[in-house]
């Protein structure tokens, strides 16, 4: 079996298909009529709130409203 | 030729080794007798207590392989957010894998095809569906049902030329712009996605 089959150029960039799945289907929504594209978009928002711990304890978080392709 | 191997398989290591209790196909064949010699000897050592169940014990059989060809494909389209098709049955469709265009008819060899940004089409009697696919992976069963899984997958009339062209544009630039590998990347992945689309919208 050979292990040396050619990679994607994407991986070989040390892309992950995830990431570049992802890139593929920012891209194609970016490219949607309105109203699809409003409704894209406003489908892959994710919310999330990130806090750092420092000592044992939680400090402020931080809360986070991620629209994709960012 | 995977059904052999087993075959092979099993034969040489029950000539090679004394002390294994069976042979074993592949994982992924549930193996219709239970190891007696095994639940033999736990009988001896604790026969008040059931024999324990094996993972294979739990797994449903593959779905059986039809004699004939069956005369329809039964497709599944799914995307994170949405069912597209589920369970439909069509005559054929063609699916954008990395290899190029690949037609599927019932009876398909099973594949397990990577799908590059393109067309895919469902083709019911006279009626053709056409969805444009970011990305994603296609499963070819044995028994004509296939698994088409994509992040995103929408109508051709749904995309906008005018945004196409504007990207395709703007990543061409960044492709011969770009410095790093990473870049180079990103920007022909854009390059790529976008004259997808172009070609989906014109041809």
């Amino acid at each position: 079996m050979a292990s040396t089959a050619a990679v994607p150029f994407w991986r070989a960039a040390g892309m992950t298909y995830i990431t570049y799945s992802n890139i593929c289907a920012n891209l194609v929504r970016n490219c949607l009529k309105e109203p699809f594209k409003a409704e894209a978009l406003n489908r892959e928002k994710v919310h999330f709130s990130l806090s750092k711990w420092a000592g044992g304890k939680p400090e402020k978080p931080t809360l986070r409203s991620d629209t994709p392709g960012v | 030729m995977l059904r052999q191997a087993s075959r092979l398989l099993s034969r040489s290591v029950a000539a090679g080794s004394s002390k294994s209790a069976t042979a074993r196909g592949f994982s992924t064949e549930v193996p219709s007798t239970i190891d007696s010699t095994f639940v033999e000897s736990w009988k001896k050592v604790a026969p008040n207590m059931d024999p324990p169940q094996t993972p294979s014990s739990f797994m449903k059989p593959r779905p059986s392989t039809a004699s004939s060809i069956p005369t329809k494909l039964t497709v599944n389209f799914v995307l994170p957010y949405a069912s597209e098709l589920s369970g439909k049955e069509v005559d054929m469709v063609i699916i954008p894998a990395t290899t190029g265009q690949m037609g599927v008819l019932p009876g398909h060899v099973p594949t397990i095809a990577e799908l590059k940004p393109g067309i895919m089409s469902v083709h019911e009697g006279t009626d053709v569906n056409k969805y444009f696919v970011s990305s994603g992976f296609a499963f070819l069963h044995a028994n004509s049902v296939a698994d088409i899984i994509a992040v995103e997958a929408v109508p051709l009339e749904n995309i906008d030329p005018s945004q196409v062209q504007k990207g395709l544009a703007e990543f061409t630039q960044k492709l011969a712009a770009a410095s790093t590998d990473l870049e180079k990347a990103e920007a022909q992945i854009g390059v790529e996605v976008h004259s997808a689309m172009n070609a989906a919208l014109t041809g």
